[in-house]
């Protein structure tokens, strides 16, 4: 099966009164990695849920390969899914589990009872079956756990075996909803690089939805950030990095979250933080208030700019991250990235000032909107 | 006092399940003694005069007892396998699927669970005489082929069936049907055994109905046939319809050992208990 197309025209959908998704345009590529993240609740899973068949949208298409499969029954449309918990069937050995949407779709139904099932079942197709669930589980490296019972694996492995069973009839696209959410940290950092990996191989059409943004910055082609129902951004892990479209973009995506300024733009367009002009020029037409984003690598130990007292640092192998509070606002909290070995000079109480780099600076309106931001001059910061 | 604590819960059940025993054992100590000794009030299982083996033979002689026991295993198999039928279906949709007026049918279901059979059997026999179906085999089983009882335990013991593993069935090709049978009936084999017993118990033993509906001494059920047996003696051998009682008592039991670690596990599993 070669990899295919993912479309979706305008879906919406409401559960009682709440409007859980509203008016979803999303194309996936062929063989392209597409995350969805989002925050917990905002419709990531209902989207998947969708897209497989096994939640009917409202309104709106949902189209596979170019056809509109919006009416069609979840097996007909020939994806595979991975779920949170894995859904292994509890009473099939693994080899079973694998070989179940095979022998589903290439065996009569005479060939699947139970029991006396197996009188009816074409030799042939049985060896071919065999043979691919062989392969599958060669890929994902459990052929010695072929044997064994779902409850008698550990979750990583569960998490192979559910994968094995997606891939053994090379859908049109796989789905996965949070599969690896169970895992431990260091098993979750393996899996992502082999689950890349495994994208890589097959070529195929891999749509994956989490709330975890390291797995969609490190794995995906694309990323779509949903937030409440709606599609606040969709593009690469770089572009949402750089040039994050809303506020809950920027807030969403990068580790440390982004520092959060509260600034002022007046009537020409100057943005000033608690009367501290910094620098910025924006659009005359949006005065008001405002917030300005600042990565914490952006931001370096100065003489002077914006004044704050350090709380702590923190260590995390290559980085230093070191905690401020904004002395004008002690509700703001600044973190400044630095390397390990750098240090941070504080005078008494731990004061001192950082300076950012202005130009790499983003600036958000009240409606949360990307504004266009650019350096008039250094002063001050 | 740590002592008392931990073996006092044990006395108690103990004490239970000796208030509970003690009628069957009596019946089998009457069962084996001579009518001479029947009245006596002694529990010792050692009768002085060692008569089960008269006693059993005149059970078994008497009545075609062989025709009692073949009658109930008709019947209790023939409610057993339309109710489970009927109500693994029923409580599967109830349980997993989607439906507008969903809510209301298990209210319904649970509504009908405090209808007694008492209060349905005179329009059952009405109809079962009109249709004059009265003196089969069918009419001692019809008003019991769909249990709500067996709904309601199953929906209770389907629900916690992981939707996911549902999800993943249907994407996988299976019908709906196949994931109600194969998929969540067999995570649920616990309550399949413990229904099993409660319906095959409660109408092996049940005399109302067929009372009701059978006159033919040939469908007797064996609670049925044990009556005509006490007709037979008027009431005076009392060892012999011990007997005869421990006789139908004893596939119960049967059945309920071979099951019971199923049973167990089904009645903890659906809190229905
Ligand atoms: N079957 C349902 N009935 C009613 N409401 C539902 C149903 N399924 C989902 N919802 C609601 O829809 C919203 C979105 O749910 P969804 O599962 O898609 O969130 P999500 O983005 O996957 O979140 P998470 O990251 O926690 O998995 C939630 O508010 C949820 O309560
Ligand atoms: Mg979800």
């Amino acid at each position: 099966m070669t990899p295919q197309s993912v479309e979706l025209r305008g879906i919406g959908k409401s559960f009682g009164t709440e409007n859980v998704l509203k008016g979803i345009d999303l194309s996936v590529r062929p063989g392209e990695f597409l995350s969805l993240v989002g925050m917990s609740g905002c419709g990531k899973s209902t989207l998947l849920r969708m897209i497989a068949g096994l939640e009917a949208p409202d309104r709106g298409t949902v189209s596979i390969g170019g056809s509109d499969v919006t009416d069609m029954d979840p097996s007909e449309r020939n994806l595979a899914m991975v779920f949170q918990s894995y859904a292994l069937y509890p009473h099939m050995n693994v080899r079973q589990n694998i070989a179940t949407p095979l022998r589903m779709r290439r065996l009569p139904l005479s060939a699947r009872l139970p029991l006396i099932g197996g009188l009816f079942a074409p030799s042939q197709t049985l060896r071919e079956i065999d043979a691919a669930v062989e392969q599958a589980a060669e890929t994902l490296h459990i052929p010695h756990l072929l044997d064994r019972k779902p409850a008698q694996l550990s979750g990583g492995q569960r998490q192979r075996v559910a994968l094995a069973r997606a891939l053994v009839r090379s859908p049109a696209a796989f789905l996965m909803d949070e599969p690896l959410s169970n895992l431990d940290a260091k098993l979750r950092a393996h899996m992502r690089e082999e689950l890349a990996s495994l994208h890589r191989r097959l070529g195929a059409t891999f749509i994956y939805v989490t709330h975890d943004q390291i797995e969609a910055m490190t794995m995906s082609d694309r990323i779509a950030l949903m937030s409440e129902g709606r599609i606040e951004q969709l593009g690469t892990p770089d572009e949402l990095y750089r040039s994050p479209a809303t506020l809950t973009v920027a807030r969403f995506i990068g580790t440390p979250s982004i520092n959060l300024l509260p600034v002022e733009i007046d009537a020409q367009g100057k943005v000033a933080a608690f009367g501290q002009d910094l620098g910025l020029q924006a659009a005359a037409a949006h005065a008001g208030p405002a917030t300005l984003g600042i990565r914490s690598e952006d931001l370096r130990p100065a003489a002077e700019g914006l004044a704050v007292r350090v709380l702590r640092a923190e260590t995390h192998g290559a980085d230093r991250f070191v905690s401020c509070q904004l002395l004008a606002d002690e509700t703001v909290r600044i973190t400044l990235r630095q390397a390990a070995g750098e240090t941070l000079e504080t005078g008494a109480d731990g004061l001192t000032h950082l300076a950012f780099a202005p130009e790499r600076a983003h600036l958000f309106g009240a409606d949360g909107a990307r504004r266009e931001l650019s350096v008039r001059e250094r002063v001050a910061a | 006092m740590a002592y008392v604590r931990r073996y006092l819960p044990h006395l108690v059940l103990a004490i239970g399940a000796f208030v509970m025993l003690l009628p069957f054992y009596w019946m089998f100590l009457t069962s084996i003694r001579s009518p001479g000794e029947i009245f006596d009030v002694s529990l010792w299982p050692i009768p002085k005069d060692f008569s089960a083996g008269e006693n059993f033979s005149r059970a078994a002689s008497q009545v075609p007892m062989a025709r009692f026991m073949l009658n109930g295993v008709i019947v209790c198999l023939g409610i057993l396998i339309v109710q489970v039928l009927t109500a693994v279906p029923a409580a599967y949709a109830l349980a997993k699927l989607r439906f507008p007026g969903r809510r209301l049918l298990m209210t319904l279901v649970i509504a009908a669970l405090c209808v007694p059979i008492q209060a349905l059997a005179l329009p059952l026999f009405v109809g079962l005489a009109m249709t004059e179906l009265l003196n089969t085999y069918f009419a001692m089983m019809a008003p019991f082929f769909l249990s709500v009882f067996a709904i309601f335990l199953f929906h209770q013991s389907f629900r916690s069936y992981p939707n996911e593993i549902i999800e993943a069935a249907r994407m996988d090709g299976f019908s709906e049907m196949e994931i109600c049978w194969r998929l969540v009936l067999r995570g649920s084999l616990p309550s399949l055994a413990a229904f099993s017993v409660f319906s095959l118990v409660a109408h092996w033993n049940d005399l109302y109905w067929p009372m009701i509906v059978v006159s033919d001494t040939n469908l007797a059920p064996p609670p049925l046939g044990m009556l005509y047996f006490a007709d037979v003696e008027s009431g005076a051998n009392y060892g012999a319809l011990m007997a005869g009682a421990t006789i139908i008592t004893a596939p119960m039991l049967v059945c309920f050992l071979l099951v019971r670690r199923h049973f167990i596990a089904g009645i903890t599993m659906t809190g229905v208990k």
